[in-house]
């Protein structure tokens, strides 16, 4: 058999019932990333040392621990814009080039804690911005299904790695659909949760009021467990939330009848593919078959939200990023005359195209004399959309809509207009902008692409969430089947 | 509205930014055509509407000023493209 195709509930049964051991299933990872990622080119950073002896320590503790974490012995991928203690970690910048972060990101802490192995870094465009990993600085990664395609973003490589095999699970951050959207892409499940459920620390800031940490997986237990492993308070945010989370595997028992879920209207806009909007229709059907209530619903703030999004993101980008200066790691340039000199040269060379645009956008933004019309006015219009939600969210436990309005697209079609890029996050960014979790679950195929349907809920309400999925997830039963060469 | 090279270069002072003839030229279209999509934003009527700069309600988080386990110097040096001593090394000012 061959073990990388295991799912993490599979994985930590046979782990557990001694059938494998960590070290037989890292080496198979490693030997599948070996055979794939050539094609695929999801990993930055493939860490075979370091994963095999993980998963040595992940055997011993097997033998050992009795009722061991459900992650022990499991490898998974990271997303290389978390800080990984040794490991390089370079947000697919050349502004990072050669940094080892001396310290590991919460979230690492946690699941190493756990005992995941950790087998390397994925792709991304660079330091999260954008939809298509395209962005990159390093490579650009191909989408399993369709090596011509592009996997999404900005998670991009995690969701690949997934998808084609060569992780069990993998950690992605979203800060407008960076999980959500390639997952959607990929095939695979994609969980972004509550703002302030799982730890910052440690992950590069992109939008802080936005971001956030959540796991890509084969299927929606697992995005469970995942989401278990990382959820915690954590005094080195100051944004994270004290909330004792629930037994989320429990949830998934839940199912969907009596659940009512509203669609908003504003979602299945013009530029959503006739495919997708049959995919999601069946969907509709489908839940109303299973007991749930569905009903049609307007969000009318929510033809604000991506314009919102594209003053907010980038103003808070804009000052986040400011910090890569050349002083304390990274690439500094060479031959400047004077410390000015020496910032602008550094980020002029360390920089790619659309960081600098978002950079630019972002401060011209927040300058005096447009800081009222663009990001003020951004800001409240935030306020609306949340109350929108809030209000939605009296008549309905759970919202949907696609998670994309068109599957993947080829790569190098959208690269010269960035704005048609933006358009791709259309149906993620609400969500975001109201700090509310939601999923994404392939629920089919639009000419040999996977389809995603997205379910959002109230802050905190993961449960609701999964355990929807969960039901809608095993009437579907979508086979993740790319047909890679190798 | 129009974004003229003048702005992008004050932008890309502000920004600390060193950019091409080619990259202003391409900035100022491009600003300009996401400004003017963003614009629409100004459509909404956001009388009286508080903005938000948070989606959840969390306010001050205080604690302790207590010395913790941090970095030590050598791990916080580690990265550093120049240093002097126990310093990071910077061009003159």
């Amino acid at each position: 058999m061959d073990l990388y195709k295991l799912t993490i509930e599979q994985a930590a049964a046979k782990l557990k019932a001694k059938e494998i051991t960590s070290v037989e299933l890292t080496k198979s990872i490693l030997d599948r990333i070996e055979k794939v990622d050539g094609q695929v080119k999801a990993f930055l950073f493939i860490d075979r040392e370091g994963a095999l002896a993980q998963a040595k320590e992940a055997d011993k503790r097997l033998a050992t621990e009795k009722d061991g974490p459900i992650l022990l012995g499991v490898p998974v991928a990271v997303k290389d814009n978390i800080c990984t203690k040794g490991v390089p970690t370079t947000c697919a910048s050349k502004i990072l080039n050669g940094f080892v972060p001396p310290y590991d990101a919460t979230v690492i802490k946690a699941l190493k804690g756990e005992g995941a192995v950790i087998v390397g870094k994925t792709n991304l465009d660079e330091f999260a911005m954008g939809s298509s990993t395209e962005n990159s600085e390093k490579q650009v990664t191909g989408n399993p299904w369709d090596l011509k395609r592009v996997p999404g973003g900005s998670s991009g490589g995690s969701a690949a790695s997934v998808a084609a095999d060569e992780a069990i699970g993998a950690i992605g951050s979203d800060t407008g659909g960076s999980i959500r959207q390639p997952a959607a892409f990929c095939g695979v499940v994609g969980l972004k949760p509550t703002y302030g459920l799982v730890s910052r620390y440690g992950l590069v800031a992109f939008a802080s009021s936005l971001d956030q940490i959540g796991p890509l997986t084969k299927n929606v237990t697992d995005a469970a467990i995942m989401l278990q492993a990382i959820t915690g308070h954590d005094t080195s945010d100051s944004t994270s939330l004290e909330y004792q989370p629930p037994n989320y595997l429990d949830s998934l028992k839940k199912g969907i009848k009596g659940l009512k879920f509203g669609i908003p209207k504003e979602l299945f806009g013009e530029g959503c593919q006739d495919e997708i909007r049959d995919s999601i229709q069946n969907m509709i059907k489908l839940i109303e078959s299973l007991g749930g209530e569905v009903a049609e619903t307007s969000l009318s703030t929510f033809e604000y939200a991506l314009p919102a999004y594209y003053i907010i993101a980038p103003a808070e980008a804009s000052s986040n990023l400011s910090r890569f200066d050349g002083v304390r790691y990274g690439h500094r340039a060479k031959d400047a005359e004077g410390m000015i000199d020496s910032y602008k040269k550094t980020r002029a060379e360390g920089f790619g195209s659309e960081v600098k645009r978002r950079i630019m956008l972002g401060t011209y933004a927040l300058t005096a004399g447009y800081y009222d019309a663009y990001y003020g006015q951004a800001q409240k219009v935030r306020t609306l959309i949340i109350k929108d939600f809030t209000d939605a969210f009296e008549k309905f436990d759970l919202l949907i809509s696609p998670t994309t309005p068109t599957t993947a697209f080829e790569i190098g079609a959208k690269t010269d207009d960035p704005l048609q890029m933006y358009l791709s996050d259309v149906c993620t960014i609400p969500s975001n902008l109201a700090g509310i979790p939601a999923i994404s679950i392939p629920v089919g195929l639009a000419g040999g692409l996977p389809v995603g349907l997205q379910i959002m809920g109230k802050h905190f309400d993961e449960s609701t969430i999964l355990s929807a999925a969960r039901a809608l997830e095993k009437e579907v039963d979508f086979k993740i089947t790319p047909e890679l060469a190798g | 509205m129009s974004i003229s090279k003048e702005e992008v270069e004050h932008i890309a002072l502000l920004a600390r930014l060193e950019l091409s003839e080619t990259e202003k030229e391409l900035f100022a279209r491009q600003l300009d055509q996401i400004l003017e999509h963003a614009g629409k934003i100004e459509e909404l009527d956001t009388k009286g509407v508080e903005p938000t700069a948070h989606a959840l309600p969390v306010v001050n988080v205080f604690r302790e000023d207590k010395v913790g386990k941090e970095l030590d110097l050598e791990a916080a040096l580690a990265n550093a493209p120049d240093r002097e001593d126990d310093s990071f090394g910077v061009p003159k000012i």
